[in-house]
């Protein structure tokens, strides 16, 4: 139970969520609800796993995880955005469909055996600065540096680049948009896409170099919805979506460590000599990202900010909308 | 605008009719949306067939095995109905909650939780032991409706209080739910170290058709149990609330239109928490006769899935209880042949597929078709 040790694992697990987070962000900026990324993120590792069984490249399958994630997206993005239906349940029938194929084209492969898995690193002279080098560049997967570059670069591309206005525009008022010039349903099929590529991204991320395997739907475990619930604490904000998806990858990492010593702060650990008290230690992931949420929306109730404004309402050119 | 159109001059083939979408103004008939419904689940089984077909199954063998295997002879529909049953009451539970746009995602867990309040009744006990059935029975299904309905009251005082999104925060409880029930059925009410509770006595099974064999001997082996009358009571039930009742006509003025049921002084908050109430409550008493007509012990693999399937059966139904029945058949026989189907995923892949037909051909439903003549240059 070394706090050091749970909070490297913390950044290696959370980079999962950091990056199926981000994805949620970019389409729901965009105004576009995303609760298909559960699906997307089982139906991602399965692809990703299995092409890496076949070929022995974990980057070919990381590609094709993202691309198969991201081709199943644009079933949302037709239904929502062009026959403009709910965003809900259309969100929810992809995560079906996504847990479906995943789970038929995955029927096997839980038994293939080892694989050649995405490569660790460690940084050189930074890893020795104490603590934080332990923490953030002692060998982690390279994925897990990725995702530092990914969000000063995500949230750059929000916030100080034109097409990152246009996004922006499109979820805040669609209709201004549409006005200037920008096309309000290319910009939302892209950012759709976008988060579906992100999604297998973040499926890939588990199942390559996380926890590498297939487990059927125990790979993802819910970790998609988790995802979707930090997209509200972040207040679609990438960094922010960073601060809470390291804290979560930590907070499923003390789950499983609190359980091994015999003495837990000075005291007879309860958890190692009840080991059934485990099932309670299991709810506090999904618990708190229930509290999380409960921040997230009181504050954005309270500052009156938060979500795009057009989140979840289809357009429908010359219709009198937001 | 016409002669702006590009390649207008090359003589090359132009489909005579434009293709138009116009919003519909009017109520669609009933055979127009039955119509519509019968069209997208043909588009989902072919796609499904597509599917099936890709992975290397044979289609057509896999959909009449589904058939043979639910419907075939009396025995096997029996079975059939006893899946049908807790899909009821979960299609009736999101039924009522979608029908005011509230996305209770959490049947699962409502449903895991009605399973432990019915089950305290009998292992606590609650009720002495060697009470007569009709004491049993009528408060398991009291403790499981009032369980489900505390699990579905978190969220709904969330979403009041706080505007808390409640489709993840009735998703996270389904796990908080499943957890709750392992930590039960591994620790405290463990049966000879076996991850099961002991089996309840035999007045708190919910009597099947096969216990009334000596009378009636066609009714050998068949399992369907008095949980069914439970679920078709409960649908006329929702039915008269929701649209014989006055707070069924609030609850489907918020679902139309918030702000005018705000306007009309409808107390939103206090209904969000109430059909949340409501919703989970139905889900908890499936989980009960689940456990007292199936099962007859509280263990852990009690649901293939139920609550989410009462989602498709909800929505394929149309938010209607009656047509809740029907469909809850057809998927209960979904469920009961898809144990037996190679790979194993298909049963959730083919309801995945449903659904998606079923929202895009919603878009049927609020559009119209017209077909315009080109007009000759």
């Amino acid at each position: 139970m070394d706090p050091i040790i749970i909070l490297q694992a913390g950044v290696a697990t959370g980079t999962v969520l950091l990056f199926a987070t981000l994805g949620g962000i970019f389409s729901e900026r965009a105004g576009v609800m995303q609760l298909g990324i559960e699906g997307m993120m089982l139906l991602g590792a399965m692809a990703a796993y299995s092409v890496t069984v076949t070929t022995g490249n974990p980057w070919l399958g990381l590609l094709v995880a993202m691309l198969a994630a991201g081709l199943i997206s644009q079933i949302h993005a037709f239904i929502t955005i062009t026959l403009g239906a709910d965003q809900v349940v259309s969100g929810l029938s992809l995560t079906f469909v996504g847990t479906g194929i995943a789970l038929v084209f995955g029927e096997h492969l839980s038994k293939a055996g080892v694989i050649s898995l995405i490569p660790k690193y460690t940084v050189p002279f930074i890893s020795q600065i104490p603590i934080l080098g332990k923490i953030f560049f002692t060998d982690h997967s390279v994925l897990v540096y990725l995702g530092y570059l990914i969000v000063p670069l995500a949230s750059y591309f929000i916030y100080h680049t034109r097409p990152g206005m246009h996004l922006r525009a499109v979820g805040e008022q669609p209709s201004a948009a549409d006005s200037l010039g920008i096309n309000v349903y290319r910009t939302r099929y892209i950012y759709v896409f976008v988060c579906g590529l992100f999604s297998g991204l973040a499926g890939g991320t588990i199942s390559l170099a996380i926890s590498p395997g297939w487990f059927s739907e125990l790979t993802t475990s819910g970790q998609g919805w988790i995802a979707v619930g930090l997209i509200i604490f972040s207040q679609w904000d990438p960094t922010r979506a960073l601060v809470g998806a390291y804290a979560f990858g930590a907070l499923r990492r003390l789950v499983l460590d609190i359980q091994g010593p015999t003495i837990l702060l000075g005291m007879r650990n309860p958890f190692y000599y009840n080991p059934y008290w485990g099932f309670f230690l299991m709810m506090l992931p999904y618990a708190f990202t229930i509290i999380v949420l409960v921040i997230g929306s009181y504050s954005a109730m309270r500052k009156r900010l938060g979500a795009p404004a057009a989140l979840g309402i289809p357009y429908i050119r010359g219709e009198r909308g937001v | 605008m016409t002669n702006l159109v590009p390649g207008k001059d090359k003589k090359h083939f132009r489909f005579p009719f434009h293709i138009r979408f116009e919003p519909r103004l009017g109520e669609l008939k009933w055979w127009q949306s039955l119509l519509i419904t019968l069209a997208a689940l043909v588009v989902s089984l072919l796609v499904g067939a597509l599917l099936l077909s890709l992975v290397g199954g044979n289609p057509w063998k896999a959909y009449s095995h589904i058939a043979k295997a639910s419907f075939g002879d009396i025995g096997v529909f029996s079975d059939t109905m006893v899946k049908a049953i807790p899909l009821i009451l979960i299609g009736l539970a999101c039924s009522v909650a979608f029908r005011m746009k509230l996305w209770n995602i959490g049947a699962e867990g409502q449903f895991f939780l009605g399973a432990f309040g019915a089950s305290i009744v009998v292992l606590i006990p609650i009720v002495p032991d060697g009470s007569p059935a009709w004491v049993y029975i009528s408060v398991m299904a009291l403790f499981a409706m009032i369980f489900g309905a505390l699990w579905g009251f978190l969220p709904g005082y969330l979403k009041a209080r706080f505007n808390v999104n409640e489709v993840i925060s009735t998703l996270m409880m389904n796990y908080i739910a499943v957890a709750w029930n392992n930590f039960f059925i591994y620790a405290v009410w463990s049966e000879g170290g076996f991850q099961m509770s002991k089996m309840f006595p035999k007045a708190a099974w919910l009597p099947r058709l096969t216990d009334f064999s000596k009378q009636i001997p066609e009714f050998r082996g068949l399992t369907t149990h008095v949980g069914l009358i439970f679920a078709l009571v409960m649908v006329v039930v929702v039915w008269f609330l929701l649209y014989r009742s006055r707070w069924g006509y609030e609850i489907r003025l918020i679902g139309d239109n918030p702000k005018a049921a705000n306007y009309a002084g409808i107390q939103i908050k206090k209904n969000v928490i109430l059909v949340m109430m409501l919703s989970g409550g139905l889900a908890g008493l499936a989980g009960m006769s689940e456990i007292s007509g199936v099962v007859h012990r509280l263990q852990g693999a009690i649901s293939p899935g139920y609550g989410f399937t009462g989602i498709i059966v909800a929505w394929l139904a149309k938010l209607n209880p009656y047509l809740v029945v029907i469909v809850s058949i057809l998927f209960g026989g979904l469920i009961l042949a898809g144990r037996e189907i190679q790979p194993s995923g298909i049963p959730k892949l083919i309801q995945g597929i449903i659904l998606v037909c079923l929202i895009a051909s919603d878009y049927l439903v609020r559009n119209r078709i017209r077909f315009i003549r080109r007009m000759e240059d």
